[in-house]
């Protein structure tokens, strides 16, 4: 067992001191999932920047992508680098938290202290491994809308995300309309596309066939497969990035020596670069998890929940989107950005479309694009201007 | 928050006036946005853009205004009917692929339909054809033949003819002269055809006007 999970206890504090917060719901009140199953008891694990204001119209939901977690600003404490969009949000920066009362959750089927795989079973007492059930996006959703019950936040004034955390933000849309005020999804898809599917499945089998895996019950067994989750991080990180990037990043340079070595070592720096990236993410990830939340966004399909036409989840809604693509990603690519955007405006909403001219790939949403800080923080400060949220203090 | 304005061109200035307070409008090819950022900031007008740039659409989101990159000659079809009060094609008709099935998507869309465009008809225009034998150039048609975005430049009796084959009903006409002095036409006729730099039409959809297809 990876000991990852260890200290995550010791994370458990007041929220907001930046160590996050825990809640686990009463064994009575289970979580309903799409699969048919409940989830008891649910265990929530968050953190929140800012602070709410006396009319609590300023909360600003944060989703995470597939290997965030609830740690999305300032200096992450178990890694000891920068939050996932420590770029974005922060004092003065365009989520302003100075401004918002910043939420962030782990996903259900997380491994950073929401429920998930890792988790004692209380039926068996043992890990859930694979007999924790299949979770879905709507889930996750209905999980953080638990939270903010909890929280006491009946309305949000932004949900944001990119990637998985933009599927979540379309899905608190369609499913609780009257609860979000503005929505920013980017770079993602209101449906999981074949070729996704595709390269989660790789990562899967990849995790699958490390025999330290033993068919999902390796925190009981005392193994780890960190070898299959490296490989599966490795193949995902490609289609993190560009052609492009990749070119102009490492080209075909040579990795700590001055000639092919004629093995198979890392001769090239892209290879080296592949290799830090599985090793330094299995410090902080666990497989099953892995497993868990790649299958949830392969089942994401919005459209599939309303007839198969996407604008009917959007019917009615007065919800501000603006919703963002990049043109180098081919994970998320622009395609699908449009497909939400003639659904919205079939809907009738408000919504803005921008492109973001990058050759950074599908992890642009997380990079340094000026651009991109500049439209979004023009989006958000119209939006809080509409919901009457005025000044830098509020 | 957002920058002072500074004051609307004149063929804005009368497009502005047309719409009432409060108006649901969408502005087709609607550049930087200073007509939906005036419409909004000034007569609390929920306001759109479609706009073919992605460079002016991301320059129009940074301002707060809610603007997407699209098409007029594809991307219209997917707004539902009679979704805004009013929708503005201002100076880009006759940049359009298809004016004639744009128009129709417009009367469509908006209840009320504003048009601006340039008066291929006016003197200067069929002076300088005729006397240098050369596509006119003036201050509102500026461009070189093989590289302007105009490619269905039309007259203001062309547009007339135009409005009856979509089956739209003219509400109201206006006249622009050089330098932007504007007057009412009654009847555009052939002396406004003659005078006018360009026009501005508001444009409404007669009753039982089928949708296009």
């Amino acid at each position: 067992m990876s000991t990852l999970f260890q200290p995550l206890s010791a994370l458990t504090g007041a929220p907001g001191d930046g160590a996050g917060a825990t809640h686990t719901f009463p064994a009575g009140q289970p979580l309903q999932l799409d699969s048919g199953e409940a989830l008891a008891p649910l265990t929530i694990a968050w953190n929140t920047y800012g602070s709410l204001n006396a009319a609590k119209s300023n909360a600003f939901l944060l989703c995470h992508a597939l290997t965030g977690d609830q740690f999305a600003a300032g200096i992450h404490p178990v890694t000891g680098k920068p939050g996932w969009w420590a770029s974005m949000v922060g004092p003065g920066l365009p989520i302003d938290t100075n401004r918002f009362f910043v939420i962030c959750a782990n996903v259900i089927g997380g491994c950073m202290g929401s429920s998930g795989p890792h988790d004692i079973d209380p039926a068996t007492g043992k890990p859930y491994g694979l007999s924790f059930p299949v979770i879905t996006i709507r889930d996750m959703v209905r999980a953080q809308a638990l939270l903010l019950d909890h929280l006491g936040i009946e309305s949000l004034f932004c949900v944001a995300g990119g990637s998985m955390g933009g599927m979540q933000v379309l899905q608190w849309a369609a499913s609780y309309p009257e609860r979000v005020f503005s929505a920013l999804p980017l770079a993602t898809a209101a449906r999981h596309s074949a070729q996704n599917i595709a390269f989660h499945e790789v990562g899967r089998q990849a995790i699958m066939a490390d025999p330290e895996w033993s068919d999902g019950d390796y925190a009981a067994k005392g193994t780890n497969p960190r070898k299959g989750l490296a490989v599966a991080r490795m193949a995902a990180h490609i289609t993190y990035l560009s052609e492009a990037a990749l070119h102009r990043k490492f080209g075909r340079n040579l990795q700590n020596r001055e000639a092919l070595s004629y093995r198979f070592d890392a001769d090239f720096q892209v290879e080296s670069y592949l290799r830090h990236q599985g090793l330094a993410f299995v410090d902080r990830f666990d497989a099953n998890s892995y497993l868990y939340i790649t299958r949830a966004m392969d089942y994401f399909d919005l459209a599939a929940d309303y007839d198969g036409v996407l604008a009917q989840a959007f019917r009615n809604t007065k919800t501000r989107f603006c919703v963002a693509s990049f043109t180098s990603d081919w994970l998320f690519p622009t395609a699908e950005g449009k497909k939400i955007v003639h659904a919205l405006n079939a809907a009738g909403a408000n919504v803005s479309f921008v492109e973001f001219d990058t050759d950074k790939g599908h992890d642009a949403f997380l990079l340094d694009v000026p651009e991109m800080f500049q439209t979004l923080r023009g989006f958000i400060d119209a939006a809080a201007q509409a919901r009457g949220l005025r000044g830098a203090k509020v | 928050m957002l920058a002072k304005m500074p004051p609307l061109r004149i063929e804005l200035q009368r497009i502005a006036e047309m719409v009432p307070a409060s108006a649901r409008v969408l502005d087709v090819g609607c550049g930087s946005g200073e007509l939906i950022e005036y419409l909004a900031r000034n007569k609390n007008v929920d306001a759109r853009g479609i706009e073919l740039s992605q460079h002016g659409v991301n320059a129009c989101v940074a301002k707060g205004l809610s603007v997407i990159q699209g098409d007029a000659d594809t991307d219209l079809a997917e707004y539902p009917s009679g979704a805004f009060d009013f929708v503005i094609l201002s100076q880009t008709i006759q940049a359009t692929r298809q004016p004639k099935s744009v128009l129709a998507q417009l009367l469509r869309i908006g209840k009320g339909v504003i048009v601006s465009f340039p008066n291929f008809g006016f003197w200067k225009v069929r002076l300088k054809l005729a006397l240098t034998g050369r596509m006119p150039r003036t201050g509102a048609l500026s461009h070189a033949w093989f590289e302007t975005p105009n490619i269905h430049l039309c007259t203001i009796a062309d547009f007339v003819a135009l409005t009856q084959a979509v089956d739209a009903k003219i509400e109201r006409a206006l006249a622009v002269e050089e330098g932007g002095d504007v007057r009412e036409l009654s009847v555009p006729g052939y002396w406004d055809n003659l005078t006018a730099e360009g026009a501005i039409f508001l444009l409404k959809r007669r009753p039982g006007m089928q949708a296009p297809a």
